[in-house]
């Protein structure tokens, strides 16, 4: 499998104003991140709210600039490429189908947009391939004179992911399509995309704060933590043996009886860190069972496993940590 | 599969945004009261030639400060006459349309100049939005009744100069809101998405950015127009605005001062017609704000 979408060491801050008098803080929200997409695969995002896995989105959509680092379309980097020509390969899927549908607009302009934009057709071809979208996303095509605000939140993703697919994109980026959505409407989008993909042999970035709506979707897994990549994996790998002590942390919330739908209930006591300022060495060793004087002094090496890789000192050889791990 | 996991056979609930706009319309009473009068004004203005029942210009020193009919006239002069014996209802049915000329253009000329800085500051951000934020600040430090004053003693009054010199003083506040609302708007995933698709900067300005604060614009126009009117008439009130003997309501309240006291309603009706306007303005305003405020979550 080829690597279609590349993040190379990138990194992203904001500065921030905390407070009315407050100085200006950088906040790292997406720190030295590589991380690559293959063709075909699905891949998970999962992190607590907070730990950049919007901004990546963002990144890897080229709606924000990184601070460091490329971002890589198939080894070119995206700031060399025209907007316009990637844009009929890479489309979003937001969270929230209320913020992401313009609600003065009927619901054949959303979905012909991108077909407008780039001029594909004529105006009865673009009809066509708005009729076709629909019915494959199984609206009736008698929605089109409509707006966003006679539709409920299920119809309104459906809106959003025709829009997404209207122009056969090659990935797409899905960043929380659920999360927003009522309980029983969840699955059933979870199930189109997964149609979808079959369909029309699309390649996802799924993201999500829910490990267990992960587990149905993706082929591989990336844990974020504090902005950075701390464990990825295959799927079932993952799911047998996690190795990261926050993925462990992070499944244990899926194993308990009611998991919820918030934020993963974590046996980790300790507060999420604030971003501005982040703890020393391993960002995870304030709320970590193992952790000792080695992870609060230096921060982790990227290591490779069998399948994946990995962030932290009890799977280092080199560390003096490493025995425990085998324990 | 139950049944409610079909979209297929789902409803399509409640009225479009057309139907809900107009229903929503026709039950304001303040939209309809203040559309109603400001609709009769601008007929009354576009056909005054056919209304006005003499020539607004012509005196007749025989005939000056006749009374109105309901104090005592007659219906040849049904408001009276001023103090050159001009007919005071043709004058203010001629006033009229100096009042809402200088109002709607006026709040053209600073509605486009406001509106472009705050739409750009709030959409681009950075260095241009810093620019804007200066320029706002410099307006707002200068007093507009005084700066017009001092224009216009220097220009020399006129309806034209009035016009300009209220258009490029009264856009400070299309900025101000235009400049949060869109940066508001522009947080919107329905923007992004825009972008990402390859739309250009000025049709997603105009298409995405521009329908979604067209509700808060539409109240800042009233508002302005209603204060342009209301320095006109002050303006022409201290004799520095619209020039004799051009029926203007500001003019005919400074001209009907001197007599106030024997005559009161040669500023009682001017100054009526004057608040009921404004009045009418500012409800037609926050009317229409009520009825486009935008539907569903917000
Ligand atoms: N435009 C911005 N300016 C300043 N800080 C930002 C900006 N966007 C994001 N951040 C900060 O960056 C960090 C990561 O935000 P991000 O939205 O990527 O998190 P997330 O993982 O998507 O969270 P959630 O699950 O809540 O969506 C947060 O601390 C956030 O406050
Ligand atoms: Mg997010």
């Amino acid at each position: 499998m080829s690597d279609i979408l590349t993040l190379d060491r990138v990194k992203k801050t904001y500065s921030v104003k905390q407070g009315l008098f407050g100085k200006r803080k950088p906040l790292t929200a997406v720190n030295d991140v590589t991380l690559s997409m293959r063709k075909g695969e699905v891949l998970g995002l999962v992190g607590e709210s907070g730990c950049g896995k919007s901004t990546l989105a963002k990144l890897l959509l080229g709606l924000e600039k990184p601070t460091a680092g490329d971002v890589l379309v198939e080894g070119d980097r995206m700031q060399d490429l025209d907007r316009r020509a990637l844009a009929g390969r890479l489309q979003p899927i937001f969270q929230d189908p209320y913020s992401s549908l313009n609600p003065r607009k009927s619901i054949y302009d959303l979905i012909s947009l991108p077909l407008r934009v780039h001029r594909i057709g004529d105006a009865a071809s673009q009809r066509k391939a708005v009729l076709d979208i629909l019915d494959i996303v199984g609206l009736p095509g008698r929605v089109i004179n409509t707006y966003p605000s006679q539709m409920s939140g299920g119809q309104r993703q459906r809106v959003a992911i025709a829009r997404a697919l209207v122009m056969k994109p090659e990935i797409v980026i899905c960043d929380e399509p659920t999360s927003a959505l009522d309980v029983s409407v969840q699955s059933q989008i979870l199930n189109l995309l997964g149609d979808l993909r079959q369909e029309f042999g699309l390649t996802y970035l799924f993201i999500s704060h829910d490990l267990a709506v992960v587990e149905h979707l993706a082929t591989r897994v990336a844990v974020m933590y504090l902005g950075r990549i701390v464990e990825e994996a295959p799927v079932a790998d993952l799911f047998e043996r996690p190795r990261h002590p926050y993925t462990r942390a992070l499944l244990s919330s899926v194993l308990t009886p009611d998991p919820g739908q918030g934020v993963p209930e974590t046996s980790l006591g300790t507060a999420y860190p604030n971003p501005i300022d982040p703890p020393s060495g391993c960002a995870f060793h304030p709320r970590c069972p193992h952790a000792t004087e080695l992870c609060a002094a230096k921060a982790p090496r990227p290591l490779e496993t069998d399948a994946g890789r990995v962030e932290c000192h009890m799977h280092d050889p080199d560390s003096p940590m490493y025995e425990e791990a085998a324990a | 599969m139950t049944d409610i996991a079909d979209p297929l056979s789902a409803e399509i609930q409640g009225p479009s945004p057309r139907q809900m706009l107009k229903s929503r319309a026709l039950s304001h009473k303040g939209l309809i009261f203040g559309l109603s009068v400001v609709l009769l004004l601008v007929v009354v203005a576009l056909f005054a030639p056919l209304l006005a029942p003499h020539d607004p210009y012509a005196q007749s020193l025989m005939n000056r400060m006749v009374p109105p009919v309901f104090m005592g006239g007659t219906w040849e002069h049904p408001l009276g006459t001023d103090h050159l014996g001009r007919d005071y209802l043709s004058r203010l049915l001629y006033g009229a349309r100096v009042s809402l000329m200088i109002g709607a253009i006026a709040a053209l000329i600073s509605g486009v100049i406001g509106t472009a800085m705050g739409v750009a500051a709030g959409y681009f951000g950075g260095k241009v939005d810093a620019v804007v934020t200066f320029l706002i600040n410099v307006r707002l430090a200068m007093p507009v009744v005084l700066v017009a004053l001092a224009v216009v003693a220097i220009l020399g009054g006129s309806l034209t100069v009035v016009i300009c010199v209220l258009g490029l003083l009264l856009w400070d506040r299309f900025a101000v809101v235009m400049r949060a609302s869109t940066l508001q708007i522009s947080r919107r995933d329905y923007v992004a998405a825009a972008q990402v698709i390859g739309a250009s900067t000025p049709r997603i300005l105009l298409t995405e950015i521009m329908p979604n604060v067209f509700n808060n614009l539409i109240v800042i126009v009233t508002l302005e127009m209603a204060h342009a009117i209301l320095l006109e008439a002050a303006l022409s009130f201290l004799g520095l605005g619209v020039q004799p003997p051009t029926p203007s309501w500001g003019l005919m309240v400074s001209e009907g001062k001197n007599m106030m006291l024997f005559e009161p309603w040669l500023v009682l009706i001017p100054g009526a017609v004057l608040f009921v306007l404004v009045l009418a303005i500012n409800l037609m305003g926050d009317g229409l704000r009520d009825v486009t405020a935008p539907e569903g979550r917000s």
